[in-house]
């Protein structure tokens, strides 16, 4: 096996396993600390796949800042003493037979596919992507700052307790 | 030789676990969880087609979009579990059934 190989098939192997820690682990705060491995191996593969800015912004955002938010959702939505975070699963047997044909199809149209090929030799891309950023995808990028805008705004409003009601 | 294939498999995977998790959780932080691998799933197809079938930043681009939209989401949806947990008292999402007619 390449080196590339041995590292690919040692994140996928971080990622996809405690992928189904988060869904299968019966603990509440098991399935938010396998989260974390599993976002540091998505991370792992962009800079595998030559994608340094979004593996950066990965770790930032994912680990800095959703995974945080996540687990005061935990913490929120529990008694502090309770110690037992246990949740139970409803219709196993059926989700896991829609995921795994859902898989079996999604695999064998990657795999039957001729995809289009122009590899794009590995560069750094963070002057690249501010250029497009700033240019071509102007519209979308102002777009999404006002979508964060609201989106705080939003979540700040619906939490607040109203006084008149 | 790792090629496009290997990662659209392994999004595959990530993306039918998330699916998965959606449909067997009760628990709304926990469905959230399983929200953001089905985000982190597309994230990687996105960045291998970047890599290895168009040649250009595009895709990197969408990843980008992606984040800002699953951090927005995360935040606006936190905020609805909250509400719901100070109204009923509960996180599970099927006792949430108040316009139950």
């Amino acid at each position: 096996m390449t080196p590339e190989a041995v590292v690919f098939w040692a994140f996928a192997i971080v990622t996809v396993g405690s992928a189904a820690v988060v869904v299968l682990s019966r603990t509440l705060i098991y399935s938010a600390f396998a989260l974390l491995f599993t976002f540091f191996g998505v991370a792992g593969l962009y800079v595998l796949l030559g994608a340094d800015f979004l593996a950066a912004t990965q770790l930032l955002i994912y680990v800095g800042g959703i995974l945080v938010l996540l687990l005061f959702g935990v913490m929120l939505t529990h008694k502090i003493y309770d110690l037992d975070l246990r949740t139970e699963t409803t219709q196993l047997a059926s989700g896991l037979i829609v995921a795994a044909g859902l898989f079996v199809i999604l695999a064998a149209t990657a795999l039957r596919t001729q995809w289009m090929s122009v590899p794009r030799t590995p560069a750094p891309t963070t002057e690249e992507i501010g250029r497009l950023f700033l240019g071509q995808y102007l519209l979308p990028f102002e777009a999404a700052s006002v979508l964060l805008l609201v989106a705080l705004l939003g979540a700040a409003m619906i939490v607040r307790r109203r006084r008149d009601a | 030789m790792i090629g496009l294939q290997h990662y659209l498999v392994l999004s595959a995977a990530l993306f039918s676990l998330g699916i998965l998790g959606l449909l067997t959780r009760r628990n709304a932080v926990n469905v959230l969880m399983a929200i953001e691998l089905i985000l982190n799933a597309a994230n990687v197809n996105l960045v291998a087609f970047s890599r290895y079938a168009t040649g250009n930043l595009g895709g990197q681009l969408f990843g980008v979009f992606v984040i800002v939209v699953a951090a927005s989401e995360v935040a606006v949806a936190l905020a609805i579990v909250l509400t719901l947990y100070r109204l009923r008292r509960t996180p599970n999402l099927d006792e949430a059934d108040i316009l139950k007619g």
